[in-house]
């Protein structure tokens, strides 16, 4: 068997990313069946904590999980791979010596239990003989015994493989018959069940669901091909989302549709094959300074590039520099009060409660209750995004409560809440942005996405390109490219639509840490503008 | 320990096959002992260890196939992942590309265990981490690195016969070493089998050099280059290029080797749909892999136990094989060109790629150079666009301007678009190959690199 295949079909690959699907294979029907009653995980936990203590840990915390994942794939008019993942097990992580340390088991018997305690301790001992700078703990209340469910209608996992299966099959067959030649579509499934306690005395259990179902497709013309992914976006919800209700659909002069909090996956299909046959004779665009329009399925992953990791304060302090670098906003600027981070109506907010997003829990993964931050205000950088031991390096004494780990068995550290752009007071149309430009280019959709070792310079592609003249969208074109540096980008914004155009994009797959664990997080948005911005033509003639 | 040797591998997976009611039944068994150590800011941050064996149970009937995994063998548990399979298998649809399994076949004996790296303790890895801190921190500079090593095995066997078993294991280091002011960066990475064979202190010292060498870097604008590439920044590139080079895509009409017919023309019947056999680089070009390499050894054999010997994917220039499926082969009447099994987990391992180059060491090449870039390692790449393979990217972590044979400055860093295509048809020169991410790649001197724009970052 080779996985490694899945990666190629799909174009996922996103190099160095390490996705871990951990745990046995199970069933179907086994991934909706609770083997873990609340009154057993408190006893499992009970256990550690108190193990922890005796072995002279000043702070314990406990997370069992029990991790599921489905996921689907269909290749034109093929069925590739059914695959149903669970992993299980207890994470312990202790502060002993004022030194952290953690240990894991998948054997939740009483004494193994015991054991990954004890260990945890050991290792946060032997460690401390190098500590030179004691852990500091931003206080937190205990929650007593609490609960929360991500707020679905359709539990995915329960959905039947024939109904899933068939669905992928329509959505293939729509592409295909409309001018797509090969599609590759799939349904990530995600189920974390998580009990967390800790010695504060919380015991916090909590139901998260998440989905994402994305396509790639192509056409081959004379001259070449060209690809189109799909536009639905990985989201906090359950099979509903896929149920394709017109209301929430965005139409925009006709030339495009967006989606807000449900996706029609058949109906996306369908314009991917007539928008492939247009990219096909499309022109190529002029490079040269256009004003940008950008669309929410496309400026979530600015966002998440150019905002999401400089304002991750271990990033900032160089704990990432080995891995994806260190960051351009330094402490000094946040300390002066006056980094223009980006035009005077640029609002960046952190998150881990919009309802609908990658990012909504009730508690992170240190027993945080979550809640919503501004990172920059008014274009002033106010603030990062940091967990209980690292607020204090920032003067604050509360957690913002974005701590995370992928799993049972990793560590839990800081990682990107949601973050989101907020949008105009005045409820604007995505119309309503394009109808001011005289020229320059909406674009709608991912594609290539790079930025520098401290988010300085980025250059970003998309999926569709239109050309805007004096307010109007005059045809599709092709081969555009933006290259940017981060605070002139921000500092150019100049226009955003309102609440009725803001949608939640987001990543399905964000990577952190050495070695690397994975998270998945949103980014909100509206329609925006960005004046004056370069753009490049990604067309060559090789070979 | 999570090591089963040959035959405690081939006795489980024995019992595995004798429960299965299904058509057909192949099954993988991977377990490895890993361990890491991170640090940053010239202190250990994190480290760990992990032991783990999971078997995985493929069952057929007919064209319906169904997975099922678990990382436990006692009987119950055996019993249960092959019935899992089976009703998986039961519920999925018709693969009309399924190929049956297997029958046995002989493989080529590979050394890739060594048990230096497998032996590796909490101790040796906190070494291997001061080794690279109190030099630094001597220098005035801030370390941060990764060590990870690895000792694994795979095991496989179906119901028609086939069982193969391989052991291996690796070592893997990097370190980023900066100036307490954030103006210097460099940047190391060496990976082996043999641990016996890693060195941080000495591989610190490169960055180090590196990082102090960096500082005061000067601003050159952006245009075409005359490059020197060290391997580390351009094996990237080439594992995207061989990523692309799938027979199926190419036949399909959507790769760069697909074979186009002339503009206004309609394809000849029988025409030959991709390059295979055309010269697409310089003549200096030869990419193979070779899973008996000691210097990169793989298993010797793809994930479903067919034999992978040694195969030439560009001989002198000339595209002469595809990777492709089993299934592709057939049904183009083509011959299975194999790659050699990673492991299991959604991205595998590395695929071995070995280029031949010449004899020159970095510094010779350096020293042939009028005027040139000397590029440490590139970051972020990602495609622009699959038809020409054009990429983007940056320079990161110890960018140099050479004049006259030496390194005359440092430079910012730049941001590139160019495609590994063009990159291999404007070689100036190759030096001798080295290892690096599991592969051997020369130092590459290439004219005419495109840097498309300045980077601020350091």
């Amino acid at each position: 068997m080779d996985r490694r295949k899945f990666i190629e079909l799909t174009g996922i690959g996103m190099g160095g990313l390490m996705i871990a699907l951990p745990g046995s294979y199970i069933s179907a029907a086994e991934l909706t069946a609770n083997p873990m009653e609340v009154a057993f995980k408190k006893k499992m936990a009970d256990t550690a904590l108190n193990a922890a203590k005796s072995a002279g840990a000043t702070y314990a915390d406990v997370r069992i999980g029990r991790y599921l994942n489905q996921f689907i794939t269909a290749q034109e008019k093929r069925v590739d791979n059914v695959v149903n993942t669970e992993s299980a097990g207890i994470g312990v992580r202790v502060i002993a010596n004022g030194t952290w340390g953690f240990a894991a088991t998948s054997d939740m018997s009483p004494d193994s239990i015991a054991k990954a305690a004890e260990k945890a301790v050991a290792v946060a001992k032997a460690n401390s003989k190098f500590q030179t700078d004691p852990v500091q703990l931003a206080p937190v209340t205990g929650v007593g015994e609490v609960s929360w469910r991500t707020p679905i209608v359709k539990n995915a996992m329960e959905i039947p493989i024939k109904d899933k299966v068939d669905l992928l099959m329509e959505v293939n067959n729509a592409a295909m018959d409309n001018g797509a030649n090969y599609i590759t579509s799939v349904l990530f499934l995600v189920n974390e069940q998580k009990y967390f306690a800790s010695t504060d005395g919380s015991y916090i259990d909590q139901d998260v669901h998440r989905l994402w179902a994305p396509f790639f497709a192509t056409a081959v013309g004379p001259t070449g091909f060209k690809q189109r992914t799909g536009l639905g976006n990985p989201v906090g919800m359950g099979f509903e989302y896929l149920d394709g209700d017109p209301a929430e659909q965005i139409q925009v002069q006709g030339a495009n549709i967006g989606y807000r909090y449900s996706y029609d996956m058949v109906k996306d299909a369908r314009d991917a094959g007539m928008q492939l046959q247009a990219k096909l004779k499309a022109r190529s665009v002029e490079p040269g300074k256009y004003d940008l329009v950008l669309d929410p399925h496309h400026l979530m992953l600015t966002i998440h590039e150019s905002v999401g990791h400089p304002l991750e304060l271990d990033r900032v302090l160089g704990y990432e520099a080995n891995y994806a670098g260190t960051s351009f906003a330094t402490l000094d600027k946040w300390r002066s009060g006056t980094f223009n981070y980006g035009s005077d109506i640029v609002n960046l907010v952190a998150d881990k409660t919009q309802k609908h997003s990658l990012g909504y829990v009730g508690y992170d993964d240190e027993g945080v209750k979550t809640r919503e931050w501004d990172l920059v205000k008014d274009g002033i950088l106010v603030n990062y995004q940091a967990i209980r031991d690292q607020v204090h390096i920032i003067d604050q004494n509360e957690s913002h409560g974005c701590c995370y780990s992928q799993s049972w068995a990793d560590v839990q550290f800081q990682r990107m809440p949601n973050v989101s752009l907020r949008p105009n007071e005045q409820d604007l149309s995505a119309d309503d942005v394009i109808k001011d430009v005289e020229n320059g280019i909406y674009i709608v959709g991912r594609g290539s996405f790079s930025i520098d070792q401290q988010r300085y310079n980025f250059q970003f592609g998309g999926q569709l390109f239109y050309e805007i003249k004096d307010g109007k969208i005059t045809e599709q074109i092709e081969d555009v490219a933006y290259q940017s540096n981060t605070q002139e980008f921000w500092n150019s914004c100049t226009k955003l639509a309102g609440k009725s155009d803001y949608r939640l994009g987001g990543s399905f797959f964000d990577g952190k840490g050495q070695p690397s664990q994975v998270s998945a997080v949103s980014h909100g948005c509206p329609t925006t503008r960005f004046n004056n911005i370069n753009v490049i033509n990604t067309a060559r003639k090789v070979g | 320990m999570a090591i089963f040797t040959e035959t405690k591998a081939r006795e489980l997976l024995s019992k595995v096959i004798a429960l299965s009611k299904a058509d057909e039944c192949e099954c993988n068994l991977d377990g490895s002992n890993t361990g890491n150590i991170r640090y940053a800011r010239n202190t250990v941050s994190t480290a760990g260890e992990v032991s783990d064996v999971t078997l995985a149970v493929r069952s057929c009937y007919g064209k319906r196939t169904g997975t099922a995994t678990i990382n436990e063998f006692d009987d119950a548990s055996l019993e249960k992942v092959v019935r899992r399979s089976e009703e998986l298998a039961r519920l999925s649809p018709e693969n009309p590309e399924h190929m049956p399994n297997l029958g046995p076949a002989e493989y080529s004996k590979v050394n890739a265990w060594f048990d230096s790296t497998a032996s590796t303790t909490p101790d040796q890895r906190a070494a291997a981490a001061e080794a690279s801190i109190v030099p630094s921190r001597k220098n005035k500079l801030v370390a941060s690195g990764y060590l990870n090593d690895a000792a694994s095995f795979s095991a496989m066997m179906n119901k028609a016969g086939m069982f193969a078993y391989h052991t291996s294991t690796n070592v893997n280091f990097t370190a980023t070493i900066r100036t307490e002011d954030g103006t210097g960066s460099g940047w190391v990475s060496r990976d082996y089998n043999d641990t016996g064979r890693m060195d941080t202190k000495e591989a610190s010292n490169v960055a180090i050099s590196k990082a102090i060498g960096s500082k005061d870097a000067k601003e050159m604008e952006p245009g075409k280059y005359t490059v020197i590439m060290e391997p580390a920044a351009t094996v990237q590139l080439l594992a995207n290029m061989f990523g692309s080079m799938n027979q199926r895509a190419a036949d399909e009409g959507r790769s760069f080797l697909s074979k186009k017919p002339e503009e206004g023309t309609e394809p000849a019947e029988g025409a030959p749909t991709n390059r295979l056999g055309d010269k697409m680089f310089d003549e200096r070009v030869t990419i193979y892999s070779d899973p008996a390499n000691p210097d990169c050894p793989t298993a010797p054999f793809t994930g479903d136990g067919h034999p992978v010997g040694t195969t030439k994917w560009i001989d002198k220039g000339v595209i002469t094989a595809m990777p492709n499926t089993r299934y592709w082969a057939e049904k183009t009447g083509t011959r299975y060109y194999p790659t050699a099994y990673t492991g299991q987990g959604i991205f595998g391992g590395n695929q071995q790629l070995i280029m031949e180059g010449g004899t020159q060491s970095l510094e010779d090449m350096i020293r042939d150079t009028r005027r040139g870039v000397l590029v440490t390692r590139l970051w972020y790449i990602r495609q622009l666009d699959p038809q020409t393979l054009l990429y983007t990217g940056l320079t990161r972590d110890g960018t140099f301007y050479i004049e006259n044979g030496e390194i005359k400055y440092p430079i910012k860093n730049f941001r590139f678009n160019e495609s590994p295509i063009v990159m291999l048809n404007n070689i100036e020169a190759l030096g001798k190959p080295v290892r690096i991410n599991g592969s051997m790649i020369p130092p590459m001197k290439i004219r005419d690199f495109t840097f498309s724009s300045l980077s601020d970052a350091v």
